[in-house]
């Protein structure tokens, strides 16, 4: 009962923070709101069990990139909105496409959750494993998924070189 | 019923009365222990040897005019204070004065909660901290108060990925994440970790010492070159928000010092048996007092070192003391596997 209440409230306000996040006319305000919809994110993973996901949630998004947005976004100032294209229409539609594709994914994963074979049998592992626990989580990604482990970090190394050789013209 | 609503919310009330009188005796101190390092005697008039002074700042900060500057942006202006002492105040959830005392026949620990993930929350709430700085500095609308807080944060992002470095070799060797957990190892192990991790405390003092922007890195507040840092427009009660949480911070920092690297509630050389006559002072005496030592550097350090240049400050950081806690990291690990077994 507690468990529900505590998720539906937190939903409730994942959703609205979001929406704020889009919706705010500053956008020093966007970002501050998309730092507590992090926060609230963090808070669902504890009403999971998953405290480790949570804390790594606040330490990584709340704490360290989004720090660098506020950054960014601080320094830049956007008072303009953004520039005026050519064809008024073309944002429309690309935002048509987008939405679709969003809302396609969203009901292949509603179909596939609810296929009835395969369903509950995953949702149930993966809940009996404990995700909040450190060891398990270090296990999964260094034993079980070493390999998608180090592609990612070696992606990360050269999106780093790349930024460094945009920002410095001659090394 | 009592057990989980009544004693934590005792605890929380003296753990936060507790750390308030100790933030605003920590002002006097400072005062005064400057004053005797320049050979002054500090403040003197409110109290026997200015004992009172506290309280007569507290009133002043408290009846001062609280004024917005006219441009600034009211509601983060409001917020940043907040933001800054709310990360302070709630990271000694897990800080563990002591194991455990038994009033009236209950057994009440002496921390508000053991976390598995007591370090990382650590981490984690403190890593909020940054937030009210920027925000501060740039709500104010205002040029110094920008540019400092915009150093402040630099420094932080800079010093933070040091720090939370050598806590990765600290994990290391105690083998768990929870507060309590890593100094019972240290007395299982019979060594405060300063010893085995000699590296790690250096580097985590010189970053705490930059996370919370005291001398010599003090770059943020320098008054001589940016009025007074990213608080300047800030007055009366938000102005004295921004001061707890700066010492709230110092005293984070020396008693998660006090708890991983120097044993936290145990005696000094707790596998000594002649020495065993210690345990008569109790644990959190103990801890109280290895605090105190810590905070007493910060203190000593402000009144001996001069400030370092900016270029200087980020020299040290990123190409001394991280390729430093990285290095430190993999000879731990290794040890760990080849020696430790």
């Amino acid at each position: 009962m507690g468990e529900a209440i505590a998720f539906y409230s937190l939903a409730a306000l994942i959703l609205g923070l979001g929406l704020a996040v889009i919706t705010a006319r500053s956008t020093v305000y966007s970002v501050l709101f998309l730092v507590a919809n992090f926060l609230c994110v963090a808070m669902l993973y504890v009403l999971l069990r998953a405290e480790f996901l949570a804390v790594i949630q606040v330490l990584v998004y709340a704490g360290g990139i989004v720090v660098l947005y506020l950054f960014v976004v601080m320094l830049v100032n956007l008072k303009r909105g953004p520039e005026d294209h050519a064809d008024p229409r073309r944002r429309d539609r690309l935002g048509l496409a987008m939405a679709g594709l969003v809302f396609g994914q969203l009901l292949a994963v509603a179909i596939y959750a609810f296929w009835p074979s395969q369903a509950t049998g995953g949702a149930s592992a993966t809940a009996a494993r404990g995700i909040g626990n450190v060891e398990q989580v270090g296990h999964a990604l260094y034993v079980e998924y070493l390999v998608p482990f180090e592609v990612a970090s070696v992606l990360l190394l050269v999106a780093m070189i790349g930024a460094i050789l945009l920002a410095k013209r001659e090394l | 019923m009592i057990d989980y609503v009544v004693i934590p919310l005792v605890q929380i009330a003296i753990l936060l009365v507790g750390v308030l009188t100790a933030v605003a005796y920590l002002v006097l101190l400072e005062r005064k222990v400057q004053a005797w390092v320049q050979v002054r005697l500090g403040p003197m008039r409110v109290g026997p040897h200015g004992l009172l002074q506290p309280v007569a700042d507290i009133v002043k900060l408290l009846v001062k005019e609280d004024i917005t500057p006219a441009r600034a942006d009211k509601w983060i202006y409001t917020l940043a204070p907040i933001i800054v002492l709310v990360p302070a105040l709630i990271v000694f959830a897990v800080i563990p004065f002591g194991q455990s005392v038994t009033l009236f026949g209950v057994s009440i620990p002496l921390y508000i909660a053991d976390l598995n993930i007591g370090l990382l929350y650590i981490v984690a709430v403190a890593s909020l901290g940054v937030y009210g700085t920027i925000l501060g500095g740039w709500s104010s609308n205002s040029k110094y108060p920008l540019l400092a807080s915009l150093r402040a944060s630099a420094q932080l992002i800079s010093y933070e990925v040091a720090v939370t470095m050598t806590l990765v070799s600290m994990i290391l060797v105690a083998g768990s994440l929870s507060m309590v957990e890593i100094v019972e190892a240290q007395q299982a192990q019979g060594w405060w970790f300063v010893f085995l991790q000699p590296v790690a405390f250096f580097i985590y003092f010189v970053g705490g010492l930059a996370e919370t922007n005291r001398a010599p890195f003090d770059l943020p507040e320098a008054e001589q070159e940016l009025v007074g840092g990213f608080h300047t427009e800030y007055s009366g009660i938000r102005f004295a928000l921004f001061f707890l949480a700066e010492y709230a911070n110092m005293i984070v920092i020396s008693a998660i010092a006090t708890t991983i690297f120097w044993g936290g509630w145990l005696r000094p050389f707790p596998s000594v048996e002649f020495l065993a006559f210690l345990d008569w002072v109790p644990g959190w005496a103990w801890f109280i007092a290895k605090t105190m030592v810590f905070l007493y550097v910060f203190l000593w350090v402000r009144a001996t070192l001069p400030r370092y240049r900016y270029d200087q400050l980020m020299r040290i950081g990123w190409k001394v003391l991280i390729p430093l806690a990285i290095a430190n990291v993999i000879v731990t690990a290794a040890w760990k596997v080849l020696v430790a077994g």
